[in-house]
């Protein structure tokens, strides 16, 4: 895939003394809305009293400062389960959709294609509900179904997409089946596959917030507790804007750091032969080449 | 099996909630995926800033807090609007980073031959997007985006824990009327599959239509 200054050089071409002008000039304009729109957020805010001390005092408070860190720990330790259940879970079904046992094979792909079809709310709260979980292993398990079988996948298609040289030079060293597996074909796509799986850790971490709608007291339920006070003059946007910065800057440290990682390993030299697709958010789209 | 039967009217309200939440949203995804899309990939120096923050923040933003921020924050604005509309609004928005992603790879698909020989014919940055390059990149973006909408149909089972009529919310008054849990779980499951299945249908039509073999 090329990147944007590829396609940029293709859209348009190096501008001349009155495009550079006239792009100047959309470009002061695009800026000018923009603070316009800025400006008016701002004046919403101030004029429906945001700013007022009595909403921004809690935060001052250490007994709301833990209870927030409390958030933010229950927040990641979910995440944590999550993310180690979930590769485990991808682990086992990959190895059961590559399988040569038909039956075995057969389960694995439709576990993994039930459970990538549901959306991951309605597992949880069937967890939660129906079979009467306590909300954080209610969480971690709808999480670890629905990211291990899209692990799985991941880990399924970097297998297979390591060069069939690879394999073949395995097999014809008199190696086993799983010594091919774990000590040839693994290895090269572990490197690969490295940035897609920390991509879908991000989707891990984001939904944990699902959490706090089946009352786990995660950092959004914290939020929620400080919102709805009535003491505080209900802080709800001062909550907004305090938590949302923290749960975006988390997610985007992880994205940012698969991106570091996906641009490493384009340049080493040694997952030449692997090539991993990004794993794509919903399926369900039958009879495409894979 | 008697859920269903029983309750026809509370399943049929559900499933059009969430068929209606995706519709709208959809349409809203799209218009402002490809918006920012052409941002992204524009001259202008500051409108390829808006794309790339717009996509870096709703991509990584929880769509709970989303959802949390747009239909229980808004309203402390002065901003009033059924719970529906804020609904299509925070799904629109969150869907809409994903929408314009997929446009901008399918963008850098189309071979850089073909715009430098839009740009010899004289064509502006318009005209070469608009008549040349997006025509060829709606065409191998199908799949990616019929994928992301299927996320978007999933996501939608959020709203209804923020009280907004849809298929998910249907099991709090079928617990409350007594019937059995697992059923009105099986028969919703069955409600998101019918339409995560037409969707994908859907554009499994339009890619053997306009697809592109590559």
């Amino acid at each position: 895939m090329t990147h944007s200054t590829a396609s940029a050089t293709a859209l348009y071409d190096i501008p001349g003394p009155v495009t550079r002008k006239r792009h100047f000039l959309y470009g002061v304009l695009s800026t000018a809305v923009i603070l316009a729109l800025f400006g008016w957020i701002l004046y919403l805010l101030f004029d429906t009293d945001q700013f007022t001390s009595a909403k921004w005092t809690p935060f001052t408070y250490k007994g709301i400062q833990e209870l927030l860190l409390r958030g933010l720990g229950n927040t990641l330790k979910a995440f944590a389960y999550a993310a180690v259940l979930s590769l485990a879970l991808g682990a086992v079904l990959a190895v059961g959709r590559l399988s040569d046992h038909k039956p075995v094979r057969w389960i694995s792909t439709l576990l993994v294609e039930f459970f990538r079809a549901m959306p991951v709310l309605v597992m949880i709260f069937f967890i939660f509900v129906a079979l009467k979980v306590q909300p954080l292993p209610a969480l971690v398990a709808g999480l670890t179904l629905y990211n291990g079988s899209v692990l799985a996948e991941v880990f399924r298609t970097g297998i297979n997409s390591v060069e069939r040289g690879q394999r073949e030079a395995a097999y014809a060293l008199g190696m086993r089946k799983t010594q091919v597996t774990t000590y040839v074909l693994a290895p090269q796509a572990v490197r690969a596959m490295l940035p897609t799986i920390i991509s879908q850790l991000v989707v891990a971490l984001k939904d944990t917030s699902l959490g706090y709608l089946i009352t786990y007291e995660e950092f959004l339920h914290a939020g929620k507790l400080i919102a709805s006070n009535l003491d505080y003059d209900l802080p709800f946007i001062p909550v907004v804007m305090v938590i949302s910065p923290i749960y975006i800057g988390m997610c985007m440290l992880l994205s940012w750091f698969a991106t570091w990682v996906a641009r490493r390993e384009r340049r080493n030299p040694k997952t030449e032969g692997t090539g991993v697709a990004a794993a794509e958010p919903g399926t369900l789209l039958p009879g495409r080449p894979k | 099996m008697d859920v269903l039967t029983e309750n026809w009217s509370l399943y049929g309200k559900g499933f059009l909630g969430t068929v209606e939440l995706t519709v709208y949203a959809s349409i809203l995804a799209l218009v402002l995926g490809f918006v920012m899309a052409s941002f992204r990939v524009a001259p202008v120096g500051s409108l390829r800033v808006i794309g790339t923050v717009w996509v870096a923040v709703l991509r990584n933003t929880p769509l709970t807090l989303l959802f949390f921020a747009v239909l229980l924050g808004l309203p402390r604005f002065g901003l009033v609007l059924p719970f529906q509309v804020f609904a299509v609004l925070a799904l629109g928005c969150y869907t809409s980073a994903f929408i314009c992603e997929a446009l901008r790879s399918g963008i850098n698909t189309v071979p850089t031959g073909q715009g430098e020989a839009a740009r010899s014919l004289g064509m502006s940055f318009g005209q070469t997007l608009n008549n040349v390059v997006l025509p060829q990149a709606f065409r191998s973006v199908i799949p990616p985006v019929g994928s992301t909408l299927i996320a978007l149909a999933k996501n939608s089972a959020i709203a209804g824990a923020f009280s907004v009529t849809e298929l998910l919310g249907t099991y709090k008054t079928l617990n409350e009327l007594g019937y059995s849990i697992i059923w009105s779980f099986i028969w919703i499951a069955v409600g998101y599959l019918i339409i995560t299945l037409a969707i994908s249908a859907l554009f499994n039509v339009l890619e053997k239509r306009w697809g592109v073999a590559r």
